[in-house]
């Protein structure tokens, strides 16, 4: 039967098929609809991790075990995991095992661009890159073949194209597949020194014998058109070159991105007069060309920024003109994302912003308090960076500028890795004021639950980390519960917590307005009494707009949260049913 | 050899994710080879979303170029106005007659284009819509997603049991209704 699925549903779908175990992974887009998918298959134990680094622990345990395992993030997800990744390539894989990263060039959901088949030859491993969902699927069976052919971690590439577009599969029957033995081996299990250094001559060994492979696999597979230019291609770019390009052109497609062939690619470079190298991002194929001598055009005529398009190509190898095409002839307003209506954060940076505080920001649906008209949001690097980058503000400016200074977290980001910047705040006798964003739910990917929320993936009831224990048990002193939409109140609480002598944390608590459990009835409207003072304007809501010099808010938009008849001073917004 | 290349723009939230499935699915059903390529993450959060359905004997690449869209189907007005550069020549808008400030234009940054719907008119076919009627009128507003695709769906081959045969097996039991309903309008309405 053919299916028409989501590239990331296809990779679950493949992993199915191949007997996986055991999921374990942690929400990152574009990766993770695959997580979600293995949701449908009982067969399988599935969990959201606290963060990727445990996620790719368990699943190394699961292979060290016996059990097919794989575990997917985010290309940034594959930095925390690094640590366990690069060791696990000496310990190589028992059961097959797997992890699946989604690249996201053009960064429609992400803070940087990085290219994630560095990884896989920093690490010594091996990468496929699949270019369509039934690909994915396939790729993803084989991947975990290779892995115990080979006794190597696997990578499968995706990027956001791959990962988020549908197209047919053909489905098939899971394999069961019987679990490994399990026998000790500390030889190959235990990685320390002496262990480690004769491990490192096998993986050495295995690079090259994963090269031979390269040379021979029809992952990587030459289309000869009987044209003058070649294109390597590999992932989307494959997909975009067909199109733009037809059979006008000789491909090299390469499935399988490290490690690469080298006779395989200079046959086909003796097969051309010309070859272009087509990869979005790093000029990863690109320099592994010049490097064995082949001379290839890359990213001297691509960029390395952002996406490809088909008519980029066609205009770029074959010097051909896109489509004729008509714009408007005046400027459109962008529409950058905004926190929705009802949005809880959107009270606590309404509140930050009028105290005219620093704040040191985090990864989450909050990073939208950077825009305007909030504004208030004052760095974001990465997941957990806000307690910890705030402790060295405060260190290196002192105490006046530690009054004026908060870190604001997400739940999910806390547990991620904002917990260990907590400690180390408590450790080393920081006076920090910690606010975590307690909207009950990982908003920014979409829902998942996590372990603050009381449910499993699978929406089982369990154990819920409780946050003010949590706090007091690393020693925090002061924790206080405040609601964001009281924003006397908890302008009152953050004044309070910023000024004292010791480290503290505020939980700004109210569930995110998408959840099927908020049910906020009607809307507001603007009444008579409004002065035009237009201080609901600040909240940078939605729903509430300027018409002339009127406000009016937008009843289709607005789900009746009532934030803005907490800040009006005329009390001139009111709640309709 | 050439794909038929379908738009869908809007504003995250709007739901045009569904609608690209249900048409995605439609279309599979008349042995079509197809690509649906969705926007997951952050302009889910109320930015501009753009989503690409192609099907034809064979379809590459899961994203549509400018100057290459068949249909551009816009849930807003702005975005309209927006995707026309992606319009074929010859091509077909259809727009649902919504106004939806972006925040620049909120915060007094930018301004709200005037007269669209007069200004597309002038370069290319459009039909107007006000889905968010028939939404209404079928039970709920959130089915203007719907509501557009029975407008589209009334600009294809494709016959009117394949459309409600795959809302059926797209959209949720306890919504299944409404939709059906809101089909019905957009199908039905004039255009
Ligand atoms: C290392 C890493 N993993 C995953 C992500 C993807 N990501 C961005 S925000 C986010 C979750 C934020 O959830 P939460 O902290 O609860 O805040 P909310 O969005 O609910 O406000 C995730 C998983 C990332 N940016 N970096």
């Amino acid at each position: 039967m053919k299916k028409l699925l989501l590239g990331n549903a296809a990779v679950a779908r493949g992993a199915y098929e191949a007997g996986v175990r055991v999921v374990s992974s942690y929400p990152g887009t574009p990766s993770t609809e695959i997580t979600e998918s293995i949701v449908q298959y009982p067969e399988i134990f599935v969990e959201w991790a606290p963060n990727e680094k445990v996620a790719a622990e368990v699943v190394i345990g699961s292979s060290v075990a016996g059990g097919r395992a794989m575990s997917c993030c985010k290309h940034v997800g594959l930095n925390v995991m690094a640590d366990p990744v690069f060791t696990v390539s000496y310990i190589g894989a028992n059961a097959g095992l797997v992890f699946c990263v989604a690249d996201d060039p053009g960064m429609h959901s992400s803070q940087n661009e990085q290219d994630s088949r560095h990884y896989a030859k920093a690490s010594k491993t091996l990468m496929l890159e699949p270019s369509d969902s039934s690909e994915c699927k396939e790729f993803t069976k084989r991947a975990f073949e290779l892995s115990e052919k080979f006794d190597v971690p696997v990578f499968i590439r995706l990027s956001t194209r791959v990962s988020h577009s549908q197209s047919l599969v053909e489905l098939e029957d899971r394999e069961e597949i019987e679990l490994k033995p399990y026998e000790k081996n500390i030889a190959k299990n235990v990685m320390m020194p002496a262990n480690a250094v004769k491990r490192h001559v096998l993986v050495e060994k295995r690079n090259l014998e994963l090269i031979e492979f390269a040379e021979n696999t029809d992952l990587n597979c030459i289309e000869n058109n009987n044209g003058k230019i070649g294109v390597i291609t590999s992932g989307i770019c494959d997909m975009y070159a067909h199109e733009a390009l037809g059979d006008k052109v000789n491909y090299l497609k390469l499935g399988m991105v490290y490690p690469l062939p080298e006779k395989k690619i200079k046959d086909f470079a003796a097969m051309c007069d010309k070859v272009y190298v087509i990869e979005e991002l790093d000029p990863f194929i690109e320099e592994h060309c010049k490097a064995i001598g082949v001379q290839v055009i890359g990213k001297d005529v691509f960029t390395m920024l952002g996406e490809y398009t088909p008519s980029m190509i066609k205009k770029a190898v074959l010097g051909e003109e896109s489509a004729e095409s008509i714009s408007a002839d005046e400027a459109i307003p962008v529409r950058p994302p905004v926190m929705c209506a009802g949005c809880p954060h959107r009270g606590t940076f309404y509140v930050l912003k009028k105290l005219g505080l620093t704040v040191s920001g985090d990864i989450g649906c909050y990073t939208l308090g950077a825009a305007a008209p909030l504004q208030s949001v004052d760095t974001t690097i990465c997941m957990g960076a806000s307690v910890s980058a705030a402790h060295g503000m405060a260190k290196a400016r002192g105490d006046e500028f530690n009054k004026k200074l908060v870190s604001v977290i997400g739940d999910s980001t806390f547990i991620h890795s904002g917990i260990t910047g907590l400690i180390d705040i408590v450790y080393n006798k920081g006076i920090n004021t910690v606010i975590i964003l307690d909207n009950s739910i990982t908003g920014m990917t979409g829902h998942q639950d996590n372990p603050t929320t009381g449910k499993t993936i699978r929406g089982e009831a369990t154990k819920q980390v409780d946050l003010v224990r949590l706090c007091q048990a690393v020693g925090i002193d002061y924790v206080t519960v405040a609601d964001p939409f009281d924003v006397k109140n908890f302008e009152k609480v953050v004044k309070e917590e910023i000024n004292r002598q010791a480290p503290s944390v505020i939980i700004a608590q109210r569930p995110c307005a998408l959840l099927k459990t908020v049910k906020y009835k009607g809307h507001c409207v603007i009444t008579d009494a409004c002065k035009k003072c237009k201080m609901c304007m600040k909240l940078g809501c939605p729903a509430i707009s300027l018409e002339g010099d009127a406000v009016r808010i937008d009843t289709t938009q607005c789900n009746g949260c009532g934030l803005c008849t907490n800040v009006c001073p005329f009390g001139a917004i009111k709640k309709e049913d | 050899m050439s794909t038929f290349n379908i738009m869908i723009v809007g504003v995250g939230g709007q739901g045009t994710l569904l609608a690209s499935r249900i048409l995605g699915n439609a279309v599979i059903s008349e042995g079509y080879d197809v690509k649906v390529s969705e926007v997951h993450g952050m302009s889910q959060r109320g930015g501009s979303v753009v989503t690409y359905v192609k099907f034809g004997d064979k379809v590459y690449s899961p994203i549509v170029d400018k100057g290459e869209a068949d249909i551009i189907l816009a849930f807003e007005l702005l975005e309209a106005y927006r995707a026309l550069p992606y319009l074929k020549k010859g091509g077909k808008m259809i727009i649902n007659d919504q106004q939806i400030n972006p925040m620049p234009v909120i915060t007094g940054a930018a301004q709200y284009p005037q007269n669209i719907k007069e200004k597309l008119s002038q370069v290319c076919d459009i039909t107007v819509v006000d889905a968010l009627s028939m939404a209404e009128k079928a039970g709920n507003i959130k089915a203007v997603n719907v509501v557009l695709i029975g407008v589209m769906a009334k600009n294809t081959d494709i016959p009117y049991e394949t459309w409600t045969d795959t809302i059926k097996t797209t959209v949720p039991e306890k919504f299944l209704e409404v939709n059906l309903k809101a089909f019905d309008l957009g199908y039905n309405s004039k255009q």
